[in-house]
């Protein structure tokens, strides 16, 4: 029988294109520290580690490495040690590793941790472009770009949805971000602004773009019995799930519609219970590397019906005013350490369920929504997170 | 830390070589491509659908695939994006990368696009369309590899 688990603590570091007041490791040390310090945990209280990077943005082959010891001593101190990768999706598999490691019984309290220095390679569409099939498709240049620019051009193509749709998903992200400390990109930027700002890959203007981050995540879950015992303010996981796509992009050119995300919603969903995610949800994290995704990932996700997702934006239901505001951090599209988004997204939304959002915090929420994306748009990971025990 | 420490960034590079064993299903695909200019796709014994490129066996059924279908040249474009930003080591914009359904086939193969002036993305747009008629124009020497096919241009 599948224990509760709860979240009890997230720690965030500053993030920025290029964090070279830092060692790598010390970058990790200030997210795990952070999660440490909003407890009263030590290091010896962590019973094993699941940590995470998409290996090649750092520049060295298995920075787990590296980082061995930042993930509280577990390198010095003989602590188990795992590290998944999965892509775009790792921070989300290191979320779903470290709670399997509690639900399962084996382990009561358990730090994810997931971090990237994008900043450190010099071209990252070139490191992404190392994961595209090498036998047939790689020449063309592709890397994540490409795949979101797809999505948006079949969306534009099939639902009308316009460049106007995806500068107010960017201004609405840019001017949530301004709330968030721990975001990148903070600056102001207006729908006139994003229009105006150079074509990358058609339809995505550089304002429909996330930058590349140096930044790291960390989050402690725990059993429900030490959970009550650390914090006052577990976020209880209610749902979750992951799901994957086969490997070639040109088997599946239905960009306009995320297929894989709509049915691992259905599961999510029917494990947590939840029959209209618009009412029942109170805020939603996304992983929005790209404009056009978040206004996909509301369809797939069920916020509103296929093709509709422009509407959301343009009736303003996912403002921070709106109805089920999407992204209070500023999302991924305004920081993207890429292998620690994923956690990040999760740690957002926990922190909304915790009432710890400080600027960005929503009023009452009760039940928050975690997406990430990875793999040439293959893989998602969604968790639900919860004021309430499941 | 003081304003005037000093920071050091240490430089680094991967320039790693290797060797990408295409296999038998690649092989024969490419080998086609440099012999007869021919594009062959494998059909799955159990669902039917044609598969490009060709492998080995149908990740849906999980059965062998033996069945050996030519398809084309001409197509239809299912997806597209034009690159209008240079990336360091990648090809130079702008450039259209496409996913082309070609006829007789269930997926799509990417290529690029050619023959099509892509400099102004506003009248590129217009120019580009998901549903628009391509076919392959192949280079005279070819080696055996998926650039045989110069571009794809749009059937006039």
């Amino acid at each position: 029988m599948a224990r509760r688990v709860a979240i009890v603590s997230v720690g965030l570091t500053r993030t920025s294109s290029h964090r070279r007041d830092v060692t790598y490791p010390e970058l990790v040390h200030e997210a795990v520290s952070a999660a440490l310090a909003q407890t009263n945990l030590k290091a010896k209280d962590i019973d094993a580690v699941v940590y995470g990077s998409m290996d090649p943005f750092d520049g060295v082959f298995a920075p787990e490495r590296w980082n061995v010891d930042a993930c509280v001593g577990a390198g010095a101190s003989n602590k188990p040690f795992i590290k998944l990768t999965t892509g775009g999706t790792t921070g989300g598999s290191v979320a779903l590793g470290a709670y399997y490691h509690v639900t399962s019984g084996l382990f009561d309290v358990v730090l994810a941790v997931a971090s990237q220095r994008v900043g450190s390679t010099l071209e990252a569409q070139l490191v992404l472009n190392t994961c595209i099939d090498p036998i047939y498709e790689r020449w063309m240049g592709g890397g994540a770009i490409m795949v979101g620019a797809n999505q948006a051009a079949s969306h534009f193509h099939y639902y009308g949805t316009t460049e106007e749709d995806l500068a107010m998903v960017a201004a609405k992200n840019y001017a949530n971000a301004l709330n968030n400390p721990y975001a990148h990109l903070r600056r102001h930027l207006t729908v006139e602004d994003a229009l105006k700002t150079r074509m990358v890959s058609w339809p995505l203007r550089f304002s429909d773009c996330c930058p590349s981050s140096d930044g790291a995540c960390a989050i402690i879950f725990a059993s429900e019995e030490r959970a009550r015992k650390i914090t006052d303010t577990p976020a209880w996981v209610r749902g979750e799930g992951q799901i994957t796509d086969n490997y070639y992009v040109g088997d599946r050119p239905w960009f306009q519609d995320w297929e894989a995300l709509s049915i691992l919603a259905r599961r999510v969903y029917n494990e947590a219970r939840i029959n209209n995610p618009l009412e029942e949800l109170d805020v939603a994290e996304l992983y929005n590397a790209f404009t056009i995704q978040e206004i996909i990932e509301c369809e797939a996700l069920g916020f509103c019906e296929p093709g509709k997702g422009a509407e959301l934006i343009r009736k303003g239901v996912t403002t921070m005013e709106g109805k089920l505001p999407v992204c209070p951090s500023g999302g991924t599209l305004c920081t993207n350490p890429i292998g620690a988004s994923g956690l990040i997204r999760i740690g957002e939304a926990a922190l909304q369920v915790m009432g710890k959002a400080d600027k960005h915090q929503v009023a009452n929420v009760k039940t928050a929504l975690a997406h990430v994306w990875g793999a040439a748009i293959g893989f998602h990971v969604l968790m639900i997170l919860d004021k309430e025990a499941p | 830390m003081t304003q005037e420490e000093e920071i050091l960034v240490m430089p680094g590079t991967w320039n790693l070589p290797f060797r990408y064993t295409a296999g038998r299903f690649a092989s024969r695909f490419f080998r086609e491509l440099r012999d007869s200019k021919k594009i062959f796709g494998v059909r799955c014994p159990q669902c039917r659908r044609v598969l490009l490129p060709p492998r080995p066996f149908c990740e849906r059924c999980f059965v062998s695939t033996e069945e050996w279908v030519e398809v084309g040249p001409q197509g239809t474009l299912e997806g597209f994006t034009i690159c209008y930003v240079p990336f360091l080591g990648l090809p130079p914009p702008p450039i259209a990368t496409l996913f082309i359904k070609l006829d007789g086939a269930d997926s799509c193969l990417g290529h690029i696009l050619g023959e099509v002036d892509l400099s102004d993305p506003d009248k590129a747009k217009d120019a580009v369309k998901i549903g628009m008629r391509l076919e392959p124009v192949w280079r005279d020497e070819r080696k055996g590899e998926i650039s045989d096919i110069e571009y794809f241009r749009p059937v006039s």
